[in-house]
């Protein structure tokens, strides 16, 4: 066969390969989300039946519910909502403003100890939120800030800092530092400097890094399940185990919450998406 | 009166001591070039200057005013750095109106300020495209206008030149050129580019390893270099340097030329000296293809190895006191590798250093 004809076919079969396997990774990544929001609109039996109802039918029951009064399997949706959302903006935004600053400092100043202090906060990421619980449970009893948005807003920020430190460091590092060198013979003191010109060209960077931050605790469980009990500070994650009873689950109405959790992560992510690829591919070129 | 004085200004990053107690003094609308090559400090001290850097010892001042521990902003001076330094979020005029708007001036004055930067650097068609809509050329105009908008007292160049094409850099010199010639402030310039120096500058100040080799105008420096550094640095191509030693009124060069010692070192050299014999590409010229020159003129049989024909003048390669050497053929016509030539040398323009120190050997 002609050797034209055996590459153009070769290319043509990695061709298919290629997007099988994007197809499967998709699907793989897509599935579990679809899942919860059909099944949010499913009839329970129609979620559990064996072998399963193709053709779905449409309901509201689950959303209806979940609203509805303590005897008719509702949940105090809207305070895990206010809590959710009290604890993951201000714990964002606490942790941008610490982060960024260490990120500036890192990228911009020499001091003693610099490389070292930058792999102690990594290792810090390296620690799994969970095997922290228990010593934070006792320290959170022993000060009295268990139960309370204060103190799952210190452990967010806790979580989230070196994170942002990491991500904001490395766009500080991608603006040449003659910017502020020029803003600061055109007048600017080192904090103008800063706030008029470089805050305002790594902001791409900056919301990239409020959104992984608001992300982690809009969603985080582990930690929150163990240090919040009442209404008055359970966030929306730790609120989906009131579904869960202790022989049943209900899979329909945890669906309908996890929908309702879903909702403002994704219009924040969609309000942001510009700076975010933006700010992911600033942050993509750093060598 | 905007001079700047430097006063025995030191700059040391711990233990390693990048400029060494150096003295200079710039006088009001003088343009001046700091220039060597990379790692001599001329940067550091310009940044020195700007308040960028921090003065490990000596004094600067400005306009007769000690600023060593003035922030940038309180020394009334403006820089154009080697990459622009333009505010990527701002618009072309606001990035020539930020100064005056952090110095909280009129809006009206503002626009006034910022439309005659404009207007003479010929920007009037960018005012409200971002730096990143600019070439190369545009967004150095743009830089020089954030320069001059505010009107400062010195101006600091930090290789503003490199990052531009041949072409363009030409261009933009004489822009540069002009510019001073319009303004009349004291500019202070630095570059690693001798043609840059020797085109702008009203003096130039050579620097090596943190100390000023040479300060002077571009005619003193190509003419009378303190040393063979700056025989070599100052002037393209480089001045011709070739070994030899003294003998008796004469001096012997490596490969057993002898030529008698020129005019300017007589009486100053000792029998057996070891010494450098200098002269330029120009001073060394084939027989009817030279310009007329006075003075002690001497002949020589070279053969040339080979050519650069540049259009106006052709440079020759050519083997003489047993070193490579440049020749320069004015009115050029075409010469082949291995043709023997008459070549003609006023010896009164030729230079003698000292072998040992490099230092120049002259009354």
């Amino acid at each position: 066969m002609d050797r034209n004809q055996t590459h153009r076919n070769r290319r043509r079969a990695l061709k298919v390969l290629h997007f099988s396997a994007l197809f499967l990774t998709m699907a793989v990544i897509c599935i579990p989300g679809l899942w919860i929001v059909l099944n949010s609109f499913r009839p329970t039996v129609e979620i559990m039946a064996k072998p399963p109802v193709w053709t779905p039918s449409f309901t509201l029951d689950h959303y209806r519910a979940m609203f509805g009064g303590a005897g008719e399997g509702g949940v105090p949706v809207f305070s895990y909502f206010r809590n959710s959302l009290i604890v993951s903006v201000v714990s964002t935004f606490i942790a941008i403003l610490i982060g960024m600053s260490g990120g500036y400092a890192f990228a911009r100043y020499r001091f003693k100890g610099k490389s070292g202090y930058f792999v102690g906060l990594m290792l810090f990421r390296a620690v799994p939120g969970v095997a922290l619980s228990l010593p934070l449970f006792i320290v959170f009893a022993k000060v009295g800030i268990i139960d309370t948005h204060l103190g799952l807003i210190l452990v967010y920020v806790a979580m989230n800092v070196p994170f942002t430190i990491w991500l904001t460091d490395g766009f500080f590092r991608q603006i040449p530092k003659e910017l502020h060198e020029a803003a600061e013979i055109d007048g600017c003191t080192r904090w103008q400097a800063f706030w008029k010109v470089e805050f305002p060209v790594a902001k791409s960077g900056v919301a990239s890094a409020a959104i992984f931050a608001f992300l982690t605790s809009w969603n985080e469980f582990a930690l929150a399940s163990q240090l919040t009990r009442s209404v008055g500070s359970k966030t929306m994650p730790v609120g989906l185990l009131d579904f869960t009873a202790e022989f049943t689950i209900n899979w329909g109405g945890m669906c309908a919450l996890a929908v309702l959790m879903i909702i403002p992560a994704l219009i924040l992510t969609f309000l942001v998406q510009k700076h975010l690829i933006a700010g992911l591919t600033f942050g993509g070129v750093k060598g | 009166m905007t001079e700047v004085t430097l006063s025995n200004v030191v700059k040391k990053y711990g233990a390693h001591q990048a400029v060494h107690g150096i003295d200079l003094d710039i006088a009001d609308g003088e343009f001046v070039v700091l220039v060597g090559p990379s790692g001599c400090g001329k940067s550091t001290t310009l940044r020195m200057i700007a308040g960028l850097e921090d003065i490990s010892g000596g004094e600067v001042s400005i306009g007769g005013r000690v600023v060593n521990d003035l922030p940038p902003r309180e020394r009334n001076i403006s820089m154009v750095f080697q990459n622009y330094a333009l505010y990527p979020h701002m618009t072309v005029r606001e990035n020539l109106g930020f100064s005056l708007h952090i110095a909280k001036q009129d809006p009206d004055q503002i626009k006034i300020a910022v439309d005659d930067a404009a207007a003479i650097l010929g920007l009037d068609e960018l005012m409200d495209r971002k730096p990143a809509e600019l070439s190369g050329g545009q967004r150095q105009r743009v830089a020089m206008g954030r320069a001059i908008v505010r009107h400062p007292d010195v101006f600091l160049f930090d290789e503003p030149l490199s990052n531009l094409d041949a072409k363009l850099r030409t261009q933009m010199r004489a822009e540069i050129k002009k510019l001073h010639q319009r303004i009349g402030n004291t500019i202070i310039y630095v570059t690693h580019d001798q043609v840059e120096a020797m085109t702008l500058a009203d003096r130039i100040v050579l620097m090596r390893d943190g100390h000023i080799v040479q300060v002077g105008t571009p005619l003193e420096l190509f003419n009378t270099p303190v040393d063979t550094f700056v025989a070599s640095f100052i002037g393209s191509p480089p001045m011709n340097l070739v070994d030899g030693t003294v003998n008796g009124a004469n001096l012997t060069l490596t490969d057993g030329t002898i030529l008698p010692i020129p005019l300017t070192a007589r009486g100053l050299l000792h029998d057996g000296q070891a010494i450098h014999f200098g002269f330029r590409a120009d001073n060394l010229m084939p027989i009817g293809h030279a310009v007329d020159e006075e003075g002690e003129i001497i002949t020589l049989d070279l053969t040339v190895t080979l050519t650069e024909p540049l259009g106006t003048e052709t440079v020759l390669f050519t083997e003489f006191g047993g070193a490579e050497v440049q020749a320069k053929m004015f009115n050029p016509r075409p010469v082949i590798p291995g043709e023997a030539m008459k070549f003609q040398m006023v010896l009164d323009k030729c230079h003698v250093f000292d072998a040992k120190t490099g230092k120049a050997i002259r009354s």
